[in-house]
């Protein structure tokens, strides 16, 4: 095996990373991203690109190249030469590959506790509970020693996002999601939150597993009927994105889609004003008017789905 | 039947005296226990699956052309999306890389059947017995839980045709199990004496992890589906919160079989590649102890990474990170084999068949589907693209672009011995450009919706991302026709192709010293092993190598008819 | 792939001892008995995990308001089957020495163990004070030794049929008498299954 040392191979090389690394920035795959968090994740979704890129082009590059160079001329029969191994060249490509998993792990490592999911306090796993379909009394006492299980993501450790956080309670049914929030007891089918502050998600799901997923924050958590988990981010950019449920839940799981509004401090207060007024029983009607706002999608199969009363109520019943 | 022993007992006490019958096609219909002609009923049964499985895919195909659930209901199309996956994982490709394994084994060390001959023939008629009871779950109302049937929603989603597919999966998993009791006792006890552990053909050594992960991991789905069944018909609550049990103990028990299982999908099609490149390349195997212990580090490896299909699910944070570290250095012994077979080929003088084309194809393709493997076990990013089109493109990169195009290979490659007639190359390399081309057209641009926000096993989906799903469509389209001139050309080779001779590619494992199709005990008399099984271009120096190869396999020859 | 070294070696032995009896060829079957022992025990581990899971994560295990589990026949129960592996273990022994009787003793001993194993849990089962559906702890309960029971089942049938065959008195002898040693170790697998379960259930 004569590895062409000469100076094409070099040029190639030189192609070959300069080309990785200009993919690797500028591929254009991902959409906005809307936080810190998820800028974080774009970086190192754009190392792994590069390195994606070089390995590829190289294998790939290899691999036309000897379909070229090396076919059969036609009439020869004899053999290749006999070449079994060559133990520095193997050497050589089980560390490359080694190293490069290392640093991968590493870094993902950084940007995973950086998004608070190593946060063992704020976000705990508390066990399953017993779901309680009528009775509260129901449900099974937390065991409170057991609180070193981390689910979700909490606050970054980096940021001052423990401070302060607004909290909102997140509930997945067949095919709808249910934001409380606890502070003005504003329930909504859609979720509007402040700019820059941190918001952290109480989520857990009344019937089937479902996946509360913000592509342009970059995060998703499953939604576990018993079981409640967090996930704690700040938005820096003023918008509205989609919320879409990731987990098979049914039928109509494509349709399981809302909005996110960050609005501005103020945009966000006058939201919340307008709701609070119609306190009391008003509001849930309120919550499930804003459904229209998405009219094409899910309007035609709102029958079928039956987001009746009666399941709304139980929700707000065994959420608390 | 049980002749097999018989004739088995004829065959030794008379050496090589005896008359071969040949086989009757109607024992393709019947328990029997030639191990040959179980490889073909596994092979025929498993491509009869593909076709449906294939044809499921072009109806969500069809679906997914537009945003609307227009063409099927969203109900029907989940049932065809769980179906689709089962009847391609549990009924294509495992069974067909049980095929292979079967086939081959005993013909590559020499022997003249399994080991346990009629627990094989058992372990097959399993298949179409749960491949009907699968299919006719459809008349039931088919399963709507995906082929991971996670629960509360596989409990609560079309009861019985939930039931029938854990009947279906349990049926399947015992004739795996089955399967690889019989491999792995065949190949450690049965090589002919002179065929040490490291000179036996690379396709045993991937079997052998491949049946050491069956036997290690299908059991515990086994378990899981049992108790999923208690929680579906006897009313328990092991994984329903509404009875106080947990939906992600579940998913752990699932994984564990399920994450290994993809790796039982695609080793014996590893070992295959490694049989096909050095024989059109006519250069040894390059580094074949690398790729020997490469398969064995793949198997330990794959057993204990099972949670990264749960990073978003009911995984605690440092369990992630662990799962995330073992995940990512499977990319090492998998490099290893990637470069091996690359510089296997370098240097080599191809003959550019089709079998070569789809061994060339299957590694640029898997290696794409490895590279956005590493991608996604990457905890941060997976959150992101977890349950997306990102991951459907993965996987079919590995199974299609990996597992299935090594198949194709494999098939091309033995085909002149399981039929004793060559395949026509022109339809053969057309069938694989048209493969190729099909496969990037549908899988390509999956790892673009998937990043931009495209969530998978949808059935209605933001109109934004129609254009790329249309892309999609008219590559299965194209997937769908480019198995027309295969099925053309498999079929006139049957009949009308070219003989083959006993050894049509000159290559030097055993099963190339006997006759093609291989006569029922394999071999007229004890093979004989004068070489490694790579050993190609071994004399080059001294005389002229092909000479020598032609020679040495005149020699063994010799008293063939 | 652990313990096939153990397999390996276990082979060969019978590889030379038994290469006669069968026109030649090598008798694998103990080697597939081994590995398919192998793959059994991962399907009770399986079970386990499941249970040791649920154990961690509930608040409380068993859950409040489950019954006592009686312990009086459970322990009763292990003994015998504890006791019938040595039982067992003679009546291979005997057939060594190509004593039949002897192996129909033994093994017909053993048989009546296990027998009363298992009227010992069907008693068990149908004097519980909870059912199958009370809660997790319950399920769990009768999904584990229901499963073991089954085992225990297929073991006792296993020893009736190499009773039943031992009718002719030249069907097994010292040196042809895999039945007897496949049967055997079978018992002891489900023997030592029982132990772990016993412990995980009852014990802890
Ligand atoms: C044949 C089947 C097959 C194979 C071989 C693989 C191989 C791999 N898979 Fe894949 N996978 C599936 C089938 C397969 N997978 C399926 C079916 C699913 C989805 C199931 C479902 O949810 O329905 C899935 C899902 C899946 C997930 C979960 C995603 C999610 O749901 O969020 C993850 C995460 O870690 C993953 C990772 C990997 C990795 C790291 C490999 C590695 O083994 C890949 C290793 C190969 C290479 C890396 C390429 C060659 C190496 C080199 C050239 C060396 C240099 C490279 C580097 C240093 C990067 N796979
Ligand atoms: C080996 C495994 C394998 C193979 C080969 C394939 C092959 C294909 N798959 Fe499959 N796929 C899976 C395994 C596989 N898939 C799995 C495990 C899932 C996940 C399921 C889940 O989420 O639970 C999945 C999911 C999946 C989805 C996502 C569904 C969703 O999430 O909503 C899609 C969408 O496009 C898709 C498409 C295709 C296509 C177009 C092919 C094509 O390559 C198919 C090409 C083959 C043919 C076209 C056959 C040709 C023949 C005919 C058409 C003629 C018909 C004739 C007769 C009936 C006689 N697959
Ligand atoms: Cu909710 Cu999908
Ligand atoms: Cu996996």
């Amino acid at each position: 095996m004569n590895i062409p040392s000469n100076i094409v191979t070099l040029i190639a090389g030189i192609v070959l990373t300069l080309i990785s690394l200009w993919y690797g920035q500028n591929h254009g795959l991902l959409p906005i991203a809307a936080s810190n968090e998820a800028t974080q994740v774009d970086e190192l979704f754009n190392l792994m690109m590069t390195i994606a890129t070089g390995l590829f082009l190289l294998i790939e590059g290899v691999l036309v190249y000897i379909l070229i160079k090396f076919r059969r001329r036609e009439g020869d029969t004899t053999d290749g030469p006999s070449i079994e191994g060559n133990v520095p060249l193997e050497i050589v490509w089980t560390a490359i590959p080694a190293v490069i998993v290392f640093i991968l792990s590493i870094y993902s490592f950084e940007v995973y506790n950086a998004m608070g999911g190593l946060d063992p306090m704020a976000a705990h796993d508390m066990g399953p509970k017993k779901l309680a379909h009528s009775h509260q009394s129901e449900l099974i006492a937390f065991n409170s020693e057991n609180q070193q299980l981390a689910l979700g993501l909490g606050a970054s450790p980096e940021s001052n996002q423990g401070a302060n956080p607004l909290i909102i309670n997140v509930n997945g049914i067949q095919y709808a999601w249910v934001f409380t929030y606890p502070d003005t007891g504003i329930v909504s089918g859609e979720l509007h939150i402040p700019v820059d502050r941190p918001v952290q998600l109480n989520i857990s799901a009344g019937d089937v597993l479902h996946a509360f997923w913000l592509p342009e924050f970059r995060i998703k958590q499953d939604a576990i009927p018993g079981r409640e988990v967090q996930l704690t981010f700040t938005p820096t950019r003023i918008g509205q994105y989609p919320v879409i449920c990731a987990e098979l839940c049914g039928a109509y799981h494509g349709g399981m889609k809302t909005q996110l509004y960050v609005q501005t401090a103020a945009e966000y207060e006058q939201w919340v004003q307008q709701n609070t007024i119609a306190d009391g029983e008003t509001n849930q009607s309120i919550a499930f008017n804003s459904q229209s706002t998405e009219p094409d999608l899910l309007a035609p199969y709102a029958e079928k789905i039956g987001l009746e009363a009666n399941s709304l109520a139980l929700l707000h019943h065994s959420h608390h | 039947m049980s002749t097999s022993a018989a004739d088995t007992a004829t065959s030794q006490i008379n050496g090589h005296g005896v008359e071969h019958q040949p086989r009757k096609w109607q024992d393709y219909f019947t328990f029997n226990t030639d191990h040959k002609v179980i490889g073909i009923q596994y092979l025929v049964t498993a491509f009869f699956f593909y076709f449906v499985g294939g044809a499921l895919a072009e109806v969500m195909r069809t679906e997914l052309a537009t945003p609307d659930p227009d063409f099927i209901q969203p109900e029907f199309y989940n049932q065809t999306m769980t179906m689709h996956g089962s009847i391609m994982l549990f009924l294509w490709i495992i069974p067909a890389g049980a095929a292979f394994a079967n086939y081959l084994i005993p013909l590559m060390i020499g022997a003249e059947d399994m080991a346990f001959p009629r627990l094989n023939a058992v372990a097959f008629w399993m298949q179409p017995v749960g491949g009907v009871l699968l299919l006719s779950s459809f008349f039931v109302g088919a399963p709507q839980a995906g082929w991971t049937s996670y629960p509360p929603l596989s409990l609560v989603a079309s009861k019985w045709g939930e039931e029938l597919w854990i009947m279906t999966i349990l049926i399947l998993g015992t004739s795996s199990i089955l399967g690889a009791i019989n491999f792995l006792t065949t190949i450690l006890t049965m090589r002919i004496p002179d065929m040490d552990i490291h000179s036996m053909p690379l396709f045993c050594w991937s079997m052998l992890a491949t049946s050491a992960l069956v036997l290690l991991g299908t059991p515990v789905l086994a378990a899981a589906l049992i108790l999923l069944s208690f929680d579906l018909i006897a009313g328990t609550a092991f994984f329903n919160p509404t009875g106080g049990g947990d939906p992600i103990v579940y998913q752990h028990m699932f994984w564990f079989y399920s994450h290994p299982a993809v790796y039982i999908m695609v080793l014996p099609f590893f070992g295959a590649i490694s049989e096909i490149l050095p024989v059109h390349a006519r250069k040894p195997i390059f580094g074949y102890r690398a790729i020997a212990y490469s398969s064995l580090a793949i198997a330990f490896l794959g057993l204990i990474v099972w949670a990264h299909h749960m990073f978003t699910s009911g995984t605690p944070g440092w369990l992630r990170m662990f799962f995330m570290a073992t995940t990512m250095i499977i990319a090492v012994p998998t490099g290893i084999k990637v470069f091996s077979w690359c510089a296997t080929l370098w240097g080599g003088k191809l003959n550019l068949n089709s079998a070569l084309l789809f061994g060339m194809g299957f590694i640029s393709s898997f290696l794409i589907g490895g590279l956005s493997g590493v991608m996604i076990a990457s905890v941060p990013f997976d959150i992101h693209v977890h349950d997306t089109y990102f991951i459907v493109a993965h996987f079919h990169y590995v199974l299609f672009g990996g597992a299935v195009l090594g198949l194709f290979g494999a098939v091309y490659h033995w085909f002149p011995k399981m039929t004793g007639r060559m395949v026509n190359e022109t339809w053969g390399r057309i069938h694989f450009i048209l493969t190729f081309i099909g496969l990037n057209m549908t899988f390509l641009p999956m790892h673009q919706l998937g990043l931009q926000g495209m969530n998978r096993r949808v059935a209605l989906y933001d109109p934004q991302f129609q254009f790329l799903n249309q892309v999609c469509t008219v590559g299965s389209y194209i997937l769908a026709v480019s198995t027309i001139p295969f099925v053309i050309n498999v079929v006139w080779s049957l009949y009308k192709g070219e003989k083959a001779g006993r050894n049509p590619w000159r290559a030097l494992t055993l099963e190339w010293q006997t006759s093609s199709p291989p006569i029922i005990e394999n071999f007229e008399e004890e093979p004989v092993l004068w070489a490694g099984p790579y050993d190609y271009g071994i004399d080059t120096e001294s005389i002229d190598g092909d000479e020598s190869v032609e020679d040495m396999l005149a020699e063994v020859g010799a008293e063939a008819p | 792939m652990q313990g096939s070294t153990i397999e390996e070696s276990k082979l060969n032995l019978n590889y030379h001892k038994e290469a006669e009896a069968h026109h030649g060829h090598p008798d694998h079957r103990m080697f597939g008995i081994f590995v398919f022992l192998l793959s059994d025990s991962m399907t009770f581990l399986g079970f386990f995990a499941a249970l040791l899971i649920y154990r961690s994560i509930m608040p409380a295990w068993p859950p409040e308001g489950t019954p006592e589990l009686e312990l009086f026949i459970p322990i009763l129960n292990t003994i015998i089957l504890v006791s019938s592996s040595f039982v067992m273990h003679r009546g291979q022994t005997a057939i060594k020495n190509n004593d039949v009787a002897g192996l129909r003793l033994w093994f017909g001993i053993t048989a009546v163990m296990g027998a009363a194993f298992l009227m010992g849990q069907g008693y068990e089962y149908f004097h519980a004070e909870f059912g199958l559906t009370t809660n997790l702890f319950t399920s769990c309960f009768f999904a584990l030794t229901g499963f073991h029971g089954l085992h225990v089942t297929v073991g006792l049938l296993l020893i009736l049929s190499v009773l039943w065959r031992s009718r002719d008195a030249n069907h097994y002898s010292s040196s042809n008498h895999f039945g007897v040693e496949a049967a055997e170790i079978y018992w002891h697998f489900v023997d030592v299954i029982w132990v772990i379960l016993f412990v995980l259930v009852y014990l802890l």
